[in-house]
């Protein structure tokens, strides 16, 4: 079955700093794939590179069969990608709903004069993005402060509003830069069941992380970077017992 | 039903102060400067507030859009009278209809010139895009000192037509677009690029094209206003669109609140009407202008009224809050 993302020797360099080195990365459709390493790895150069917002130095990026290679970064969206970010990156000026309502960018449609003329299919629609909005507020938990400003809350469920956004969006696949730091255990328990359901959704999901800990029970496949490079690749007990792997992560040996 | 009755009502309203009311009476002429602030402050509301970009050179659209509905009712009534018989139609009529076209082709210009201006701001950022705007709006004031058809330094007179009627329904026209905007997929795409360019653009919104969006809308509107304000008094002078202009745009959209069209209609017709009263105040209006943006900035950094709205329904659900506490 064909990759439905696909990383082709990308290659990343920051003046003399080479953060992605001649990766070759695949995402299968349906999958729960993770990508793992230690800090500094180059796992969040590989996520920008993989939703088009660093270019590529060199390599190719193909989703869904098409190169992102020189587009924009708004194009990846319109090819059902959608991300979170490590330093989660809500719209603060805005309310909770509301930022969620702007995640229905990519299928609503209608255009600046029947938004500011007040025209039917203004109406039609915006009921559409504030049913869909409730509907992922719900599934986060964020029900009961639809209305609140999105800054007023806690570091936990402003995770939570940031997934609750990208999913608003109906993306192929959904990627997550370390979703579960700075959670609770609780918080990180009902984030793995969340990301259970949307597999079983039929959305494929990327999951980035340096603790293994967290990704090893729930995903599918892993991938392990160190500086810059893939070091090995596999179910989670095969990565598990690789002694690059362990190598890499001298000191916090996985159990 | 409710919204068309609403309309009917404002329509109503403008036609008979149109009919009873002398727009050359002081108060009327405080009141109709009033509207064309509010047109300007409610418009750079949307590239400020709305979109996050620093522009300080709105009165550059203000005045293509005056000097660009002035050219063509000066220069283009004849043709007019001639070509579509307007010289038999009654003079109320003429001149409405000589009004709207100086003002769709203030707009179209002043778009224009917005969409030209809204290019580098996809570059720009800050301090920089503020610095090429300023240049902008000195440039169109330099160009027409320099063009003798249009009076050069000496000022453009043409015919005046004052007419509560159009500029009461156009201010009230673009401050319904404007919050209308706001509350749009559209104006959301505006505030999430303000907020988080990249947060923004991985969401799909094409960050190049609302920048623009919000140049050339935010043009078209202060060369609405720029049209009628033309036919005001029936003369322009290149200096009334300096970079003084400029900046009064500007305080009145911070001191409003970045982002709040109710906040800019307040702060407009407030710092319009106190000047033309006020002798003093208007002596030492930049003074006062400066310690106001000084000491809001140290008070409510946020401007008068935040990114709030006034809307009737949170009027009336406050009505209600209150109500049930003391029951
Ligand atoms: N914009 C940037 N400019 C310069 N160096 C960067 C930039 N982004 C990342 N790096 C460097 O690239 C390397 C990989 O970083 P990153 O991808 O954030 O690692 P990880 O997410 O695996 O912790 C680090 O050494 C980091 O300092
Ligand atoms: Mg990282």
């Amino acid at each position: 079955m064909a990759a439905l993302i696909q990383a082709v020797q990308v290659t990343r360099a920051f003046g003399g700093l080479v953060a992605v080195n001649s990766v070759d990365f695949s995402v299968r459709r349906g999958q729960m794939k993770a990508l793992i390493g230690p800090n500094g790895a180059g796992k969040s150069t590989l996520l920008n590179l993989l939703t088009g917002i660093t270019p590529v130095t060199s390599g190719d990026i193909i989703i869904d069969g098409s190169s992102i290679r020189g587009r924009p970064a708004f194009h990846a969206a319109t090819l059902g990608l959608a991300r979170t970010f490590q330093n989660v990156r809500l719209f603060e000026n805005m309310t909770v709903i509301e930022n969620v309502m702007v995640g229905c960018h990519s299928w609503t449609r209608q255009g600046i004069a029947s938004g500011a003329l007040r025209w039917i299919g203004h109406w039609r629609e915006e009921r559409l993005i504030i049913e869909e909005s409730h509907r992922q507020l719900g599934r986060v938990g964020l029900e009961a402060e639809a209305g609140a400003d999105a800054a007023s809350l806690p570091f936990g469920k402003q995770r939570m509003l940031e997934i609750a956004r990208a999913l608003a969006g109906h993306p192929q696949v959904l990627m997550l830069d370390e979703p579960a730091s700075g959670l609770s255990t609780r918080e990180t328990a009902e984030l793995s069941s969340l990301l259970r359901q949307i597999v079983s959704e039929g959305v494929t999901v990327l999951l980035v992380d340096h603790d293994m800990q967290f990704v090893m029970d729930i995903s599918d496949e892993v991938t392990v970077l160190d500086q810059g490079r893939t070091i090995a690749e596999g179910t989670p007990e095969q990565v598990q017992s690789d002694a690059a792997v362990i190598a890499a992560y001298l000191g916090t040996e996985p159990n | 039903m409710l919204r068309g009755g609403k309309a009917l009502l404002v329509l109503g309203l403008l036609l008979l102060l149109q009919l009873t009311v002398d727009p050359n009476h002081y108060v009327s002429r405080v009141l109709l400067l009033s509207c064309f602030s509010v047109m300007l402050a409610v418009s750079l509301n949307i590239i400020n507030g709305y979109a996050g970009q620093f522009s300080i050179g709105h009165a550059g659209f203000y005045a293509v859009g005056a000097y660009t509905g002035a050219s063509l009712s000066h220069f283009g009534r004849e043709w007019m009278e001639a070509s579509l018989g307007l010289a038999s139609f009654p003079a109320w009529l003429a001149d409405s209809a000589v009004l709207l076209a100086a003002v769709v082709a203030g707009s179209v210009a002043a778009a224009v010139a917005g969409f030209i201006v809204g290019l580098p701001s996809l570059r720009l950022r800050g301090d920089y895009l503020a610095i090429a705007t300023l240049g902008f709006g000195e440039l169109i004031r330099v160009i027409f000192i320099n063009i003798d058809r249009v009076g050069g330094a000496r000022g453009f007179s043409i015919a005046p037509i004052n007419s509560i009627f159009w500029i009461g329904l156009f201010t009230v026209g673009i401050v319904w677009l404007s919050r209308n905007l706001l509350n749009s997929r559209q104006g959301r795409a505006l505030q999430a690029l303000r907020d988080d360019e990249t947060a923004a653009s991985v969401l799909g919104i094409n960050i190049t094209s609302y920048k623009v969006m919000a140049f050339v809308l935010s043009a078209a509107m202060a060369g609405c206003a720029g049209a009628l304000y033309a036919h005001f008094d029936g003369y322009l002078q290149p200096d009334s669109f300096n970079f003084i202009r400029s900046i009064e745009i500007i305080i009145m959209v911070v001191l409003g609140g970045l982002g709040s069209t109710t906040g800019a209609v307040i702060a407009a017709v407030v710092l319009t009407v106190l000047p033309e009263t006020l002798r003093e105040f208007a002596d030492y209006r930049m003074v006062i202008y400066s310690a106001l943006l000084v000491i809001c900035m140290l008070v409510r950094p946020q401007g008068l009224l935040g990114t709030s709205e006034f809307s009737w329904a949170s009027l009336r659900s406050r009505g209600k809050e209150t109500g049930g506490g003391l029951a």
